[in-house]
C-alpha cells in the first residue's frame, strides 16, 4: 500500500479535496513522518513574483531526508488567476525532489479532478511497482 | 460645565503587528503589499495600433465592458470593503480590508488610464452614461449593495466573495479574448494584475467567512449556505442577461457563459462550498485559459497522459535556505 500525504491551510480547500477522493491520507502537521512511498498534494501560496510558494510546514516536512526519500510524485493545487505561478509550489517541489508533477487543479477541485486523480494514482502506483527494484 | 470631559469612550488601541491573533491576516497583508502595482507600470500606449484594428462595434463593446468593471470596483472600494470593517475580528483584519479598499480604487482608476490612452472623451462619456442606464448592470450593483447595507456580517462576506470571484468575469473575458487574438496585449497584462488581486481578495474574505461560520450553530450555517446558493442563482440570472446583451452581437455569448460557470464554481469553493456547475458547462475555451496563464503548460502532466518525461525520485540534500519562502 502506498501513501498520500497532503498539506491544507486553514481554508481547508485541499482537505475537502482529499475527503472527496476517499483514499487514506495523512495531513502534514508538526513532525509528520512518512513511512511508505507517497504522493504529495500541495497548495501554492506564491506572490506575484512566484516567491513563497511552498508553505513552511511543507518545507519542514521535506527538509527531513527520510521524508524526502519516499516522495514519488507531487500534485499541485492553486488558482489559475495567478497565471504562470499557478500551482507553483507543486512545480518547485517536483523540480527540487526530481519527481513528476502528476497533476494540477484549482482550489478544492471539481468532480472531474477527483476522478482523474483517483484514476491517475491507481495507474501511477501500478507503474511504480512494475519498475521498482 | 465641560460636557466633553464626561463622554466615556472605550480604550483606543494601537495596532500591534507583533501580536497576531490570526496568522492569515499577516500572510495576506504580505501578499497584497508585495503584489502592489499601479497602472503607470503597464505601457498601455503600445496598444494604440491594435485598438485601431478593432471595429467600431468592438471598440464600443470593450469600453462598455470596462465601464461595467469600473463600476463594480467602485462599489467594492467605496462600500464593500468598508462595510465589512465593523465585522472584523482583529485590527489586522481591518488593516487588510483598508488595503483591499485601496487596491479596488487602483483597479477602478486603471480603467480610466486605459480609456484616456485609447478613447475619445465623447466615447468615454457615452460609456459612463450607458453604465448608469443599463438595467442589468444596475441590478448587479443593487443585489450586492442590498447585502452590504443589510445588517448581516455573514451574508455581507458571501456577497463580497461573489463580487470578487464571480461578477467581474463577464467583463474579464473580453480582454482575455482580445489577448488570445494578439490584440490589446498590454491592456491584458494590466487586467491580469487585477485578476490576480481579486483572487487574493476572494480567498481572504472566503476564509474569514469560514472562520465566522465555525462560531455559529449548524442551523445558521445551513441558512448562510442556502442564502449563498440562492444569491448565486439570482446573480447568475442577471449575469446571463448582461452577457447576452453585450456579447450576442459578436457571437461570444456561449463562450462567456462557460467562463461564468467556471468562475461561479471557484467563488463557491472560496466560501468552502461544493461547485454548482457540472464539467460539461465549465469547459472554458482553452484559448481563454491560456490567456489567463500565458507561457504555462496546463495540459502537460502525468495523469493527463503526457508524462513521458518523468524521472524516478532521488534524494537531493536540501536545507531550509534552499527553499524560497
Amino acid at each position: 500500500m502506498s501513501g498520500l500525504i497532503y498539506f491544507s491551510s486553514a481554508t481547508n480547500n485541499t482537505q475537502r479535496f482529499v475527503e472527496r477522493l476517499g483514499l487514506p491520507a495523512t495531513r502534514i502537521v508538526k513532525n509528520t513522518v512518512a513511512t511508505v512511498p507517497y504522493v504529495l498534494i500541495v497548495p501554492s501560496y506564491s506572490d506575484g513574483e512566484g516567491r513563497g510558494a511552498v508553505a513552511k510546514p511543507v518545507i519542514h516536512f521535506l527538509n527531513d531526508p527520510s521524508n524526502r526519500a519516499l516522495i514519488r510524485g507531487v500534485i499541485g493545487t492553486g488558482n489559475l488567476n495567478f497565471g504562470i505561478y499557478f500551482a507553483q509550489a507543486g512545480k518547485i517541489i517536483a523540480a527540487k525532489c526530481q519527481v513528476p508533477l502528476l497533476y494540477k487543479f484549482e482550489l478544492s477541485g471539481t468532480d472531474v479532478d477527483v476522478a482523474r486523480v483517483r484514476q491517475g494514482l491507481d495507474k501511477f502506483w501500478t507503474q511504480q511497482r512494475s519498475i521498482a527494484p | 460645565m465641560n460636557v466633553q470631559a464626561t463622554v466615556r469612550r472605550p480604550v483606543t488601541r494601537a495596532i500591534n503587528w507583533n501580536r497576531i491573533q490570526d496568522e492569515t491576516d499577516l500572510t495576506v497583508w504580505n501578499r497584497l503589499t508585495s503584489n502592489f502595482w499601479l497602472p503607470e507600470k503597464v505601457p498601455l500606449s503600445n496598444d494604440i495600433p491594435s485598438w485601431q484594428t478593432l471595429t467600431a462595434h468592438e471598440r464600443q463593446l470593450t469600453i462598455r465592458v470596462f465601464t461595467g468593471l469600473t463600476m463594480l470596483d467602485t462599489v467594492q472600494a467605496s462600500v464593500g470593503a468598508v462595510a465589512m470593517m465593523p465585522d472584523v475580528q482583529s485590527q489586522h483584519e481591518e488593516a487588510v480590508l483598508t488595503n483591499i479598499a485601496f487596491m479596488e480604487s487602483v483597479h477602478a482608476r486603471s480603467y480610466s488610464s486605459i480609456f484616456s490612452t485609447l478613447c475619445s472623451t465623447q466615447e468615454i462619456d457615452e460609456a459612463f452614461r450607458w453604465s448608469e442606464e443599463n438595467v442589468h448592470l444596475q441590478k448587479k450593483a443593487n443585489l450586492i449593495l442590498n447585502e452590504y447595507q443589510a445588517n448581516d456580517p455573514l451574508r455581507r462576506k458571501v456577497a463580497s466573495v461573489f463580487l470578487e470571484s464571480f461578477m467581474f468575469y463577464s467583463g474579464f473575458y473580453l480582454p482575455m479574448h482580445w489577448s488570445s487574438r494578439a490584440k490589446l496585449t498590454n491592456t491584458a497584462d494590466l487586467i491580469r494584475l487585477i485578476i490576480r488581486d481579486e483572487a487574493v481578495h476572494g480567498y481572504y474574505v472566503g476564509y474569514k467567512l469560514q472562520r465566522a461560520l465555525e462560531k455559529v450553530s449548524e442551523t445558521e450555517r445551513q441558512a448562510v449556505k442556502d442564502f449563498a446558493f440562492s444569491l448565486m442563482f439570482e446573480l447568475y440570472e442577471v449575469e446571463e442577461a448582461y452577457t447576452e446583451e453585450l456579447y450576442d452581437g459578436v457571437g461570444l455569448t456561449e463562450d462567456v457563459k462557460k467562463f461564468l460557470h467556471y468562475n461561479a464554481n471557484k467563488a463557491l469553493m472560496n466560501l468552502g462550498y461544493e461547485p454548482l456547475f457540472p464539467a460539461t458547462a465549465t469547459d472554458v475555451n482553452p484559448a481563454i485559459l491560456a490567456a489567463l496563464s500565458p507561457n504555462s503548460d496546463e495540459n502537460h502532466d502525468f495523469f493527463s497522459g503526457s508524462g513521458s518525461s518523468y524521472v524516478i525520485g532521488k534524494a537531493v540534500a536540501t536545507e531550509d535556505e534552499d527553499w524560497d519562502f
